[in-house]
């Protein structure tokens, strides 16, 4: 499928692809899905997201010892080697202990012309902290507005508020779409596109993700017999190739709880009022990640929803191993699922998943228990 | 004749004093539904003032691991909690925890249930998880003090944002022991919090005189009283007493070690079931660890406290504690202990079960090295779960850096 194709491309070399944006505009590299991006967007520049995709992660280890996540392993081996070198910068939100402590490493051992930290409040149900929400969105934009010596207007805001409106709500349409029929592309496709879109030009995403979402629309639906359906449940994949064999094994993921889907694109902003109020306004709605605070449970009670939504017969947690908030959520999530009778299983990546026979039979047996 | 009384010369009378404060303590605490108290388990790195001043007893599971690790029940524990499906990369304090918790197990039977928990994440975001999985379990209100992380600086929308949530902590307090905040008490129980951490600060201080007088490890024992009753006559009266017996000391000549030649600088926790054998190991070189990042924690952000806005100046203290604040601000605090208790070289203690400490250690190693100097060596741990612990291969390693600061230093 054409309109596939050229997310494929984005993702097999996303470091060359930011070489070409950076000809045409600044890009400022972001590692979490708390980054504000409307507000990056709006003062021009291209927010690009770093997955620390490059295999060699050798010269982190004069920075970082062996029991820490491959993710933020991955993005200082990235920066430390130059492959990033054509980034303007880069923006830290309050994520987990391990990207605090990256953000320090970065910002000690880089000399990009932009550096911020967005200290964004851990827990999101109280009125204080969403007023300290509020306000730190604002320093974010004069620090952007300082930092490039642009001005980002209301107005401006709007503008990408409206566009990355668009780009989630094609990005859940196509979800949707393939939760319906799982036929219709493959997992490893849609987790391409998913990662495509946090990748790409802003403009060109929302126009390719449309364009898509069309196309979907319209193919036949094919719901093939016999196969389940799972839910991913962790951090972020950035590994099509587990899909590929979890489909090999009887099942097709039809949703996630993963940075890489479906927390990305919960939740649209308002479009009308202030425009910093609106963007904080989805982040206390949107579906929570497991290092900011909410009630005791929304994880909980949000995965069930799920699983009743899209039909979901068992789940697979994807952990990435050494991270300390979704390994401290696993034991009460899957309580929440065991109490429904929903089968589940933990996949732990370090790095590069396992040998494809080994994971094969885990899937394998996992799927034969649904 | 002659070592033996040495020896006990060498130990300490306030040891003894200090298990019998503890020992009460917990007694108070274990017995609070029989006397009507109420319980708050309380982080490391809380503000416990205003338990102190409601009559809660405030009861912190960290000062619990680090008996779980002192006594080696730390393996088994976090055994128990992986086997509930918690990962054993996770902080080994958390993982004793939630596991003792469940199984009452543990030194002194477990630790009281709570009537309330009060998470501060200005140590770590594992604390955040922690007591969530508590809150949960347990049923009872969780109060979270968010101190945003001061990578540089304390911006003005952090300050107002924690100074609202210490307002938000008293009304939850109030609420919680339904009666109000006595504020002609606060003002007292901030007096005694501010003498006790100058004590302790002279405590720590007074390892600056060669030979030094207490070590590290005796630092790590004496800290449990900073921690657990700050705020209190008890603590100030019982760092007044141990102060003086190390002046008493200096004056007769009793030190740590029969014949320091070395002193050493350690980073991060301790090892709690390796204390002694650390301890043996250095000193069998002629080493004596003088100083650590981490008990020097519970008084090194007296200089943001004004004594006489006490209430007001602990949102700062609090916010921009050592674990809260940037790599190269901490590296500030390690040069000023290198030059302030003149070692000879850094221990870093990569702690497995500490990200936040541990992270950006080789960073502050490196520059160790170029700015100071100094020779340093890494221990790798996770400090309360001694399965993973190799004796052999970190005296080997210890045995290699002391001959290094041996041909350095002669
Ligand atoms: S949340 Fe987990 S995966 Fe993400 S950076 Fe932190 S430790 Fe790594
Ligand atoms: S040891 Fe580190 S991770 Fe564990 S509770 Fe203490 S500060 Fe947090």
């Amino acid at each position: 499928m054409e309109a596939i194709r050229a997310f494929h491309h984005v993702i097999d070399d996303p470091l060359k692809y930011l070489e070409g944006v950076s000809l045409r505009k600044k890009a400022v590299g972001y590692c979490c899905s708390y980054t504000p991006e409307e507000v990056i967007h709006a003062a021009g520049l291209h927010p690009f997201r770093l997955f620390g995709l490059s295999p060699d992660t050798g010269v982190a280890d004069g920075h970082l010892q062996s029991y820490c996540c491959s993710l933020v392993r991955g993005v200082l081996s990235d920066v430390l080697t130059g492959r990033l070198d054509t980034l303007s910068g880069a923006v830290f939100p309050h994520t987990c202990d391990t990207i605090q402590r990256l953000s320090d490493i970065w910002r000690m051992n880089t000399k990009f012309p932009f550096f911020a930290d967005v200290v964004l409040p851990v827990k999101l149900d109280t009125p204080s902290a969403r007023e300290y929400f509020e306000e730190v969105l604002a320093k974010f934009r004069a620090d952007l507005e300082k930092g490039f010596g642009v001005s980002v207007t209301d107005a401006s805001l709007k503008g990408s508020i409206k566009l990355y409106n668009l780009i989630r709500t094609s990005l859940r349409k196509i979800f949707e779409l393939r939760s319906a029929s799982p036929g219709l592309i493959s997992g490893a496709e849609l987790n391409k596109v998913a990662m495509g879109a946090m990748i790409l030009e802003r403009e060109t995403a929302a126009s390719m993700l449309a364009d898509l979402a069309d196309e979907l629309g319209r193919l036949p639906a094919p719901s093939p017999a016999g196969r389940k359906r799972v839910m991913l449940v962790g951090s972020l994949c950035s590994q099509p190739d587990i899909h590929a064999i979890l489909e090999k094994a009887g099942a097709d993921a039809v949703w996630d709880d993963l940075c890489t889907g479906s927390r990305y694109f919960d939740g649209l902003v308002r479009e009308d009022g202030d425009p910093l109020t609106a963007i904080a306004e989805r982040y206390y709605s949107r579906i929570i990640c497991p290092a900011k605070h909410s009630s005791l449970t929304a994880r909980g009670e949000n995965l069930l929803k799920s699983v009743d939504t899209h039909r979901v017969e068992g789940v697979v947690f994807l952990m990435l191993k050494f991270c300390d908030p979704h390994a401290f959520d696993y034991p009460y999530l899957k309580g929440f699922l065991d109490g429904r009778g929903v089968p589940s299983t933990l996949l732990e990546i370090e790095g590069q998943l396992p040998p494809e026979g080994q994971l094969l039979t885990r899937f394998e047996t996992f799927v034969q228990m649904l | 004749m002659r070592a033996p009384e040495k020896e006990k010369k060498r130990s300490f009378r306030s040891a003894k004093r200090m298990r019998d404060i503890m020992t009460e303590y917990y007694i108070n605490a274990k017995t609070a539904p029989q006397t009507g108290k109420k319980v708050a388990w309380i982080t490391s790195g809380g503000p416990v003032e205003p338990l102190i001043v409601m009559d809660v007893i405030p009861v912190y599971p960290e000062n619990y691991g680090a008996m779980i690790g002192a006594s080696h029940m730390g393996g088994d524990l976090c055994a128990k909690a992986e086997a509930m499906g918690y990962s054993s990369d996770l902080c080994s304090y958390a993982r004793a925890d939630i596991a003792c918790a469940v199984e009452n197990g543990g030194p002194i039977g477990g630790l009281p249930r709570p009537d309330m928990l009060i998470c501060c994440n200005n140590i770590c975001g594992t604390v955040l998880k922690w007591y969530e999985v508590q809150a949960r379990y347990f049923g009872v209100p969780l109060f979270i003090l968010d101190t945003p992380f001061c990578h540089t600086e304390f911006p003005d929308q952090a300050r107002k944002y924690v100074r609202r949530q210490f307002d938000e902590y008293i009304a939850f307090l109030e609420t919680a022991c339904g009666r109000p905040f006595d504020e002609e008490k606060s003002l007292e129980v901030g007096r005694l919090s501010i003498e006790g951490q100058k004590l302790w600060k002279a405590v720590l201080d007074a390892t600056a005189h060669k030979p030094a007088p207490i070590t590290a490890f005796d630092a790590f024992f004496f800290l449990a009283l900073i921690v657990t009753l700050r705020g209190t006559q008890v603590a100030v009266d019982f760092y007044r007493d141990l102060l003086q017996e190390i002046n008493e000391r200096i004056n007769d000549g009793v030190f740590a070690l029969e014949n320091e030649k070395y002193r050493i600088l350690w980073d991060n926790l301790p090892i709690w079931y390796r204390l002694k054998w650390l301890s043996d190991t250095f000193a069998s070189h002629g080493a004596c660890l003088v100083a650590d990042t981490y008990t020097t924690a519970w008084c090194g952000s007296m200089k943001y406290i004004d004594e006489n806005n006490f209430f007001e100046s602990i949102v700062e203290a609090y916010t921009r504690i050592y674990l809260n604040i940037g790599v190269d601000e901490m590296v500030k605090t390690v040069f000023e202990m290198i030059d302030k208790y003149q070692v000879d070289g850094l221990v870093i203690h990569s702690n497995r079960s500490c990200k936040p400490y541990s992270f950006g250690q080789y960073d502050i190693e490196k520059m160790v090295r170029e700015v100071k100097g100094i020779p340093t060596m890494t221990i790798e741990s996770h400090m309360t779960d001694e399965r993973s612990f190799s004796e052999s291969a970190t005296k080997t390693r210890i045995d290699a850096f002391m001959e290094i600061i041996k041909a350095r230093k002669g």
